[in-house]
């Protein structure tokens, strides 16, 4: 059966995108013209109540401390907030950006397991992963001209991409081989260009499967993302360092790649899940039972732990040792953003370990939904805390643009996705394990 | 219940098994047990066994290993032999927690598995030098064997059992 687009869902995703364009605007528009005027902004957001956090001072180290003579000193600090005002805009968008993004790249690298891995459960969704797949190309797209608008100087979202910066510090000279402008965008496109030519591929082959005589389109999709997925491990963690880490330019964690992954894998299985069990709402998808969204929530639940204990062992190995530059990392996040960095821990580990461990929960529509909500909203929170406090340090606010980037870019994820699901059938007719996954009970 | 008022049926395939366990509960006879070589997926749904409770056994069981660990890394680590390791004295548990996490996280996984195990054995009444139960020694080879209550009839149940695809019948002796 073929799906067709709900009225509804099309406007509700319109109204999202419109919504989220005009609030995101707004973000862009208010933030301050000059020094002064972002002095008077914080000056009003302390009066306003949120403040209590001083003027401590931990924003020196990613910005060569010690380079400011102490009389300059107030004047660089107010030059640094007025930065940081103006990064929030951008920072929203980006997050928001990165984070619909990662989904799509999770359900791919998802997908890709389950072609290389010749799983015998999940045919019956492949369409599905495929259509949320489709996001990639726009979410790609996207992702990738906020990257070169800030290698083009229109966001301060990069430190190290400011040659000034650059030339006062020891360290980003010594990484310049590797973090400059030019060697991140080729890396850039060679990452979105090396998956976005998987997914095209794969889902051709897919496709051309249902149509074909023999099973050759099958072994070489076999083949096809076996190839991927190695490419995938490599360039996910690359990319990990350079799209995220680096706004951090001078701390590092060897495990980020992994605990990036984690993320984007588990949002990816929890976006499966949630779209099937829409789907089936709509009396779609009739062979898909109980136990393929038992598999699922099983897989959200256990990434979900997987995402903790990589989130854990980067940060007790940090801890522990507390050498200072690899621990101020945690030391920002803990000072100036105590509630999103333990709150997001609450919500991607204790919230899907307590609800999603009854084995029965995981078979409950409305549980998967509610879990899969709260997931994707930790692991929002979890790019929150990877992005802003490198971009807008302590002026951080879960206000109009971050509401208005979500808001746009799962608007544009709704529409691309669903839009991507009409085209072909919802079910694949000559998998030659599809039988096995209608069978699949458990 | 005599052990005399029971048909032992013996078959020597798990999908006739299956097959003639469903026929047998669809015509309301009542299974005793059934004795298999191997686990047979979809057996118990099949005989409408209830649901196992081991799993909130083991969860308690976790929460307890949780709780015993906690206990013993703060009297261990805290309260009788603080030591300052690595710059961060031993004063208070909860801001030395990040450390005890390795430990908190084996005990609950080890207290879960064992206690599981021990409950699963006694509650299956398998403990050391038991003798074994199972009626026909073939079970532990390859034969499986299903054990019905005898309900009116009994030469209609052995014509069923033989119907299902038995190798071999016991008729209860008189």
């Amino acid at each position: 059966m073929k799906y067709t687009f709900s009225n509804r869902l099309k406007i509700g995703s319109y109204i999202a995108m419109a919504l989220g364009l005009i609030m995101l605007a707004a973000g862009f528009m208010s933030t301050p013209s000059s020094v002064e005027e972002a002095k008077a902004m914080v000056a009003a957001s302390h009066a306003d109540g949120h403040g209590g956090h001083g003027e401590a001072d931990t924003h020196g180290a990613a910005h060569g401390e010690g380079e400011h003579a102490a009389a300059g000193h107030d004047a660089a600090h107010d030059e640094h907030v007025y930065h940081q005002l103006k990064n929030r805009p951008w920072s929203a968008l980006y997050v928001a950006a990165f984070f619909f993004f990662m989904i799509a790249l999770g359900v791919l690298a998802f997908y890709a397991v389950q072609h290389a891995a010749q799983a015998g459960w999940s045919p019956l969704l492949f369409r599905i992963m495929e259509g949320i797949t489709a996001y990639l190309v726009p979410g790609g797209i996207i992702v990738f001209v906020i990257l070169v608008l800030s290698v083009l100087h229109f966001n301060h979202l990069f430190t190290w991409m400011d040659a000034e910066v650059v030339e006062h510090d020891a360290l980003l000279q010594g990484k310049k081989g590797y973090l400059n402008p030019t060697f991140f965008l080729v890396r850039a496109a060679i990452f979105l260009g090396g998956w976005i030519a998987y997914r095209q591929i794969s889902r051709r082959l897919s496709l051309a499967h249902d149509k074909a005589e023999d099973n050759s389109n099958f072994k070489k999709n076999f083949r096809w993302s076996a190839g991927f997925l190695v490419f995938y491990l490599v360039s996910e963690s690359m990319m990990s360092w350079d799209w995220i880490m680096s706004l951090d330019p001078h701390w590092f964690s060897t495990l980020f790649g992994w605990y990036v992954f984690a993320s984007m894998f588990v949002s990816g299985i929890t976006v499966i899940a949630m779209v099937t069990i829409y789907l089936k709402s709509k009396g779609y998808l009739e062979e898909v039972n109980n136990s393929h969204i038992h598999d699922l929530a099983k897989f959200m639940f256990g990434i979900s732990i997987f995402w903790t204990y990589l989130w854990f062992s980067q940060f007790m190995l940090i801890w522990y040792a507390n050498i200072p530059e690899e621990v101020t990392y945690f030391v920002t996040r803990i000072e100036h953003y105590k509630l999103p960095f333990f709150g997001m821990l609450a919500l991607n580990f204790i919230f899907p370990l307590l609800v999603l461990m009854n084995s029965d929960y995981k078979r409950v529509n409305w549980f998967v939904i509610m879990t899969g909500i709260i997931i994707l909203f930790g692991h929002y929170m979890d790019v929150f805390n990877m992005v802003m406090p490198a971009t807008v340090g302590e002026n951080w606010h879960l206000g109009i643009p971050e509401i208005g980037g979500i808001l746009f870019f799962g608007g544009l994820f709704i529409f691309i996705v669903f839009n991507a699901l009409t085209k072909e059938e919802l079910t694949p007719k000559r998998n030659p394990f599809l039988e096995e996954s209608r069978q699949f009970h458990y | 219940m005599a052990a005399t008022t029971l048909f032992k049926a013996l078959y020597d395939d798990d999908d006739l098994l299956m097959h003639a366990v469903k026929k047998l509960r669809s015509e309301k006879y009542h299974i005793e047990e059934v004795y298999t070589p191997f686990p047979v997926h979809g057996l118990d749904k099949a005989m409408g066994l209830a649901d196992t409770r081991i799993a909130i056994t083991s969860f308690m069981y976790g929460c307890l290993g949780l709780a015993v660990a906690i206990t013993m890394m703060n009297y261990i680590m805290i309260q009788d032999w603080p030591q300052d390791i690595g710059g961060k004295p031993s004063f208070s548990y909860l801001e030395n927690m990040p450390a005890f996490v390795p430990i908190m996280f084996e005990m609950t996984v080890f207290f879960a598995a064992h206690l599981m195990v021990i409950t699963f054995y006694l509650r299956s009444k398998m403990w050391p030098f038991k003798k074994a139960e199972n009626p026909d020694i073939r079970t532990t080879d390859d034969k499986f064997l299903v054990e019905v209550q005898v309900k009116g009839d009994e030469e209609e149940l052995k014509e069923l059992l033989l119907d299902t695809g038995a190798i071999e019948v016991h008729v209860p002796k008189k």
